[in-house]
């Protein structure tokens, strides 16, 4: 496992920001994401979430089960600032995210890494393209993409794709690189939305591993699941289930998570 | 951002399909560039025309003894030419010799024209130091008791109707020129926003990662632009090449008229000026419209 780390570590030690953000993981931020009585309603239809309110402490896994249209997906949107609620308060690195005016949500978006559902890659861009996007558009200098692009590819397995369209790649192969594309920034946050569904049990292990590991170098991480078994690999990981729309948190203490020794 | 520089924008605009855009819009701005070079020299030339024609003419008067006894005629011009010399609004008085007012008149009368018993009047070219309606028709009475049969004509009254058409028409070339400008605006707009509709998703997707509004709209920006840029070349170099030939034909015609109406090198530099223009607007304008759809998104 170790191993496994620093190999991670090694691929994702290209900064994104200039400076280092375990440093801000202090006191104040000993809760990276706050959700109070968020209530989300897709235009006047019933409320899709509601009285949704939790925690997630910094450098903590989470795992998001619930049926099918419970409302994962929708959580997980306002998480990655896709979405504004329709009421309710959420905090995000410790700022209000419900009122922050648009100009600084790119700013906050490059702290977070995302597996859409549907993955979301660039038609128009190669494998290797897609998996540098969110250090091209942090600004990398092109000299010190590549390195960190073709390892991250060669870890879920796609190094021969490289050059590849979407189009032109499998499901699972399609899920992988969205995958690199998340966690190569090294993220503060790592949302993940289903990102085992199209793979084999083994590549979802391997997949896990590589959170995992993101994890233990700091990253928050929320996978959106419901792949029983997946969850059980993670023995660390703290569960929340979703329910029509409520989160199902009958001890509360995913409303006031405990504190947690910071790494 | 860096990516707005070298390799790395390089890489970064190829988000957009470069290969499906469809390149209306090229020859849409090819159109408007041809149209619009060939407005602008329009007005250009006929401004310069009527700059030629107020010379020549500014100024100027002439004043014809009408007499038709050869005598007394000379006897009109001669206390004619000697009024019209001490009065401060008459710069200069010269008697047309008759010669050379016969040889103007060859081509019509032939060379009767030279019969000293034809009764044509003598003219008298006045350079006026005062040219307005008043300082004329102080002149005109002071030649009413010298000289009774002298008509007075100012040149720029006869040519004001045609100064007057000049002066329309190079206020329709610029009014041209403006709406082509608007409509080359209203295109590229349409075409912004028709683009960024086609890559909807991308966009999404940038906005995720965290691209500015800056970001995507410098993509779209740079193709308008580029795209902009290759038809402002190709209208620009037809119109310009329209308008060597057309110069040329003038030219060969040898006539008067014609002579004034050319571009000079002001003239062309404007011309060479207006793709560079329009490749401006056409991106200031791409860029209005998609920072202000990027706005209603979140
Ligand atoms: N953009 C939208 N407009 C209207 N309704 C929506 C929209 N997105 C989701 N919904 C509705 O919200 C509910 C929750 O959807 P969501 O995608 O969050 O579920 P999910 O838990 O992710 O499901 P799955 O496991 O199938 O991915 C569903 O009833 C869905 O129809
Ligand atoms: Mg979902």
């Amino acid at each position: 496992m170790q191993a496994e780390v620093e190999a991670v570590a090694r691929i994702v030690r290209w900064r994104m920001w200039g400076f280092e953000w375990e440093g801000t993981s202090g006191a104040a931020m000993a809760n990276i994401v706050q959700f109070e009585n968020v209530g989300l309603r897709y235009g006047d239809g019933p409320e899709t979430l509601s009285d949704i309110s939790f925690a997630l402490a910094a450098g903590s896994f989470y795992f998001l089960s619930g049926a099918s249209g419970a409302g994962k997906t929708s959580l997980l949107r306002l998480l990655y600032l896709a979405q504004r609620p329709s009421r309710g308060i959420i905090r995000l690195f410790g700022e209000d995210a419900v009122t922050m005016p648009r100009a600084r949500l790119p700013g906050f978006r490059r702290r977070i890494g995302v597996v859409f559902q549907d993955f979301r890659l660039v038609p128009h861009l190669s494998a290797a393209d897609n998996v540098a996007l969110p250090l091209r558009i942090a600004g990398m200098p092109e000299a010190d993409i590549a390195e960190p692009v073709s390892e991250m590819l060669a870890w879920v397995g796609l190094t021969e794709r490289a050059g590849a369209k979407p189009e032109t790649l499998s499901g699972g192969e399609q899920q992988r690189v969205a995958i690199a594309r998340a966690v190569i920034g090294r993220p503060e946050m790592l949302v993940a939305d289903e990102p085992t569904g199209n793979v084999d049990p083994e590549m979802a292990e391997r997949l896990l591993l590589l959170f995992d590991s993101l994890n233990r170098l700091g990253t928050t991480v929320v996978v959106a699941t419901h792949d029983l078994h997946l969850m059980h690999r993670v023995p660390s990981a703290q569960m929340m289930r979703l329910v029509k729309g409520r989160l199902h948190d009958p001890t509360g203490t995913l409303r006031h998570p405990p504190a947690r020794e910071l790494a | 951002m860096t990516n707005s520089t070298g390799k790395n924008g390089e890489r970064t605009r190829r988000v957009l399909d470069e290969a499906r855009g469809v390149r209306a819009m090229v020859w849409i701005i090819a159109i408007m560039l041809f149209l619009t070079v060939l407005g602008a020299a329009l007005g250009l030339a006929t401004r310069n025309a009527a700059g030629a024609l107020e010379t020549q003419l500014v100024g100027r008067a002439t004043v014809q003894i009408m007499a038709a006894d050869p005598a007394r005629r000379e006897a009109e011009v001669g206390r004619a030419v000697a009024t019209l010399q001490k009065l401060p609004a008459v710069r200069s008085a010269a008697l047309v010799d008759r010669d050379e007012l016969a040889a103007l008149l060859r081509p019509w009368l032939g060379d009767d024209g030279a019969d000293p018993e034809l009764p044509i009047p003598a003219m008298i070219d006045l350079e006026l130091a005062d040219d307005t309606a008043a300082a004329l028709a102080r002149v005109r009475a002071s030649l009413q008791s010298t000289a009774p049969s002298a008509r007075i004509d100012a040149h720029e009254a006869w040519m004001a109707p045609v100064a007057g058409f000049l002066n329309l028409v190079v206020s329709i070339a610029a009014v041209l020129v403006l709406l082509l400008a608007g409509a080359t605006a209203a295109v590229v707009m349409l075409a912004a926003r028709a683009g960024l509709d086609a890559h909807r998703q991308t966009i999404e997707v940038m906005h995720m990662l965290g691209s500015t509004d800056l970001q995507v709209a410098r993509l779209f920006q740079r193709r308008i632009a580029r795209d902009a840029a290759i038809g402002a070349a190709i209208g620009s170099l037809a119109a310009i090449g329209m308008l060597l030939l057309v110069s040329g034909e003038a030219a060969g015609l040898g006539s008067q008229l014609l002579g004034g109406a050319t571009l000079g090198m002001s003239g062309w530099a404007v011309l060479a000026m207006l793709p560079i223009a329009f490749v401006l607007l056409a991106a200031l304008a791409a860029r209005f419209a998609i920072t202000r759809a990027l706005e209603r998104v979140l």
